[in-house]
């Protein structure tokens, strides 16, 4: 592969239901990523992911339109447990998904040693952020392609890109955390329930709003107020690090980000330029309403760049959380 | 039984840092100390006038030192930090982040909480890689402390776990210290050293919740596994990290030295420690596989 030859990116999007997948390939989507049911990846909640013959079926019908499936293994697989991830692994292998997406060193040894020639993706959990980890996992588990954390800028992706031998592949539109995928133990703080080890983030069933005397809209997570919003004002899903909280010498800030999704439709040249061969849409827990239109958007806008063109993207504004967007750290270092 | 002195995580005046090292080398019953910048690559330099005489005042009073490396790699400047970092040979180092085993190639390192093992196959590809000593993140809980310090026997790794002092929770790209003061990352001016402890974050409430550290976001509460240190013995840990604290963290080991040698009971030493933290919340939840920021008696 010539790294100077531009090749349109693959657009890579989620689904939570068969529905959704069906929607998504529908919609235009070329591959798909869907975890089995479980805590093995991370978007572990009550009414989404997958059963082995879920799988099977989706795979078949991604099969017939050219689509392929990636599958996400890609929580921490936790002792005494492992044997959940394991068997995960070897049904994925068994269907004979396009490929697994890990974040687990030990699941990575698992299936390089078991599986050899299964394709493994390093998942944006593992938080490979720098051209010396991605190379430590290509060197040791043949990585064909990195999800990139979403700290990064375009500049620092470019520089990774010529210096490793696997696929890139990065987020661009959909919710942003704040803290490097892998490493945030903020929710299982708070409620007990472990981000990387249970695949949850914010879970809802300790997610609370109450309305106070003045009608403001309190968001809660486990007993911690998470933000309050003036009467009218729509509250944004309580994740800590959206959270508005009181320092020393300031109040009611938001310490970490607003709620505020990414969306680097405007980069997309520039991420393509940087040698980005896989654009990921975030959102496996999203509706398929949802899904069909961010999906055939950003196939219309990425098929409008390939041609040269500017495309349209307004309707992907009034999908963004609170209708509020941002381009995150990929654009320039002040954002940190 | 080795107690250790994890890595200073806080932004402290530079010879606050020389002091408080002269201090733990000529007084702390202690084993290990981690030292190094584990957190922003910025305040490296800050320090380096200091290593040195630090260095030499460590060795002087026979504590071993533990090269720490910095947690998070995106930039150039964190990449050259960790390049330093890792590639040095006098001492064994701790890895933080993936990046750094890439520079420490075959010889024997440590793994450290920053890097996650939480299941014994992780393990065992760490121990083939060379590790030695494997320090867990502090959100694992007993059941499974007991499946990894069995393989680690196997493997001839000890296990490290964290019994006192604030708990890194998540690390971010963006410096949090910098956004309170309306500045960026690159702008800072190093405005994190106006808190020895972390800035100290609560909710609109006003419940006490997080506390910042530049990049990283910590536990409000303290992590103090008193209680459970006997039953850590037991099921085969055999290293205990305090990490350390503006003050009284001399008192700190000194009392955990004497529980890990069955010379204090855990009713005297808890006593001694809610006088030294009057006004400091504790918490136990992870190893008892409940939420972290409780404590269960």
């Amino acid at each position: 592969m010539t790294k100077s030859a531009q090749k349109i990116p693959e657009l890579i999007c989620p689904a939570g239901t068969p529905a959704s997948l069906r929607t998504a390939i529908d919609a235009g989507a070329d591959a798909i990523y869907c975890g089995f049911i479980g805590p093995t990846n991370a978007r572990n909640f009550p009414g989404l992911n997958f059963t082995i013959k879920q799988m099977e079926q989706s795979l078949n019908y991604a099969r017939e339109r050219g689509a392929k499936l990636l599958c996400a293994i890609n929580s921490f697989a936790t002792s005494p447990n492992i044997d959940i991830w394991k068997k995960a692994i070897d049904d994925a292998v068994f269907l004979g998904v396009d490929a697994i997406i890990i974040a687990d060193i030990g699941m990575a040894k698992y299936v390089s040693e078991k599986y050899p020639n299964m394709r493994i993706h390093l998942s944006v959990q593992a938080g490979a952020s720098s051209v010396e980890a991605i190379n430590f996992y290509i060197d040791r588990f043949n990585i064909k392609r990195v999800v990139l954390p979403r700290i990064l800028t375009i500049s620092e992706i470019k520089k990774i890109h010529a210096a490793i031998s696997c696929e890139i592949e990065a987020f661009i539109f959909g919710n942003i955390g704040m803290m490097a995928e892998g490493r945030c133990s903020l929710t299982n703080y708070v409620s007990g329930k472990s981000t990387n080890m249970d695949g949850v983030c914010s879970p809802a069933e300790f997610v609370r709003y109450e309305e106070d005397e003045n009608h403001n809209l309190i968001s809660r997570l486990g007993e911690y107020m998470i933000d309050c919003i003036e009467c009218g004002q729509s509250a944004g899903y309580p994740t800590i690090c959206k959270g508005r909280y009181n320092v020393k010498h300031r109040n009611g800030y938001y310490a970490f980000e607003e709620p505020i999704s990414l969306n680097l439709t405007y980069l997309l040249p520039d991420l393509i330029k940087a040698g980005v061969s896989a654009l990921k849409i975030e959102g496996r827990q999203r509706s398929k309403s949802y899904i069909r239109e961010v999906v055939s958007s950003f196939r219309k806008a990425v098929d409008a760049y390939a041609r040269g063109e500017q495309p349209n993207i307004d309707n992907l504004l009034a999908l963004t959380e609170g209708h509020k967007q941002t381009e995150g750290a990929f654009k320039s270092k002040i954002w940190r | 039984m080795e107690l250790n002195i994890g890595p200073v995580l806080f932004n402290w005046q530079a010879e606050m840092w020389r002091d408080f090292y002269f201090m733990l080398a000529d007084e702390a019953p202690i084993d290990k100390v981690f030292l190094g910048e584990v957190i922003c690559a910025k305040r490296a330099p800050l320090f380096y006038p200091y290593f040195d005489d630090v260095i030499k005042r460590l060795e002087r009073a026979k504590k071993q030192i533990i090269f720490s490396t910095l947690a998070e790699i995106s930039s150039d400047t964190d990449r050259r930090l960790l390049k330093k970092q890792a590639s040095q040979k006098d001492f064994i180092i701790e890895a933080n982040d993936i990046a750094a085993l890439a520079h420490i190639g075959k010889r024997e390192h440590y793994i450290g909480a920053y890097i996650n093992c939480y299941n014994e196959m992780a393990l065992e590809f760490f121990a083939q890689n060379g590790a030695k000593n494997i320090c867990l993140n502090a959100e694992i809980s007993k059941e499974t402390i007991m499946e990894l310090a069995k393989k680690a026997k196997e493997f001839d790794v000890k296990i490290e776990v964290q019994i006192f002092g604030r708990m890194g929770l998540a690390l971010s790209a963006r410096c949090y210290h910098a956004r309170a003061y309306n500045r960026t990352k690159d702008s800072c001016k190093y405005i994190c050293e106006v808190d020895r402890d972390g800035m100290e974050l609560a909710t609109l409430e006003g419940d006490k919740f997080l506390a910042i550290n530049g990049i990283q976001t910590m536990s409000y509460s303290y992590l103090n596994l008193l209680n459970e240190i006997e039953e850590l013995k037991e099921i085969g840990v055999s290293n205990f990290r305090i990490s350390p604290h503006s003050h009284s963290t001399l008192e700190v080991t000194k009392i955990f030295r004497a529980v890990l040698d069955e010379k204090m009971d855990k009713e005297e030493a808890s006593f001694k420690l809610r006088e030294l933290y009057p006004n400091v919340s504790f918490c136990n939840g992870f190893y008892h596989s409940i939420r972290g920021c409780e404590w269960q008696n």
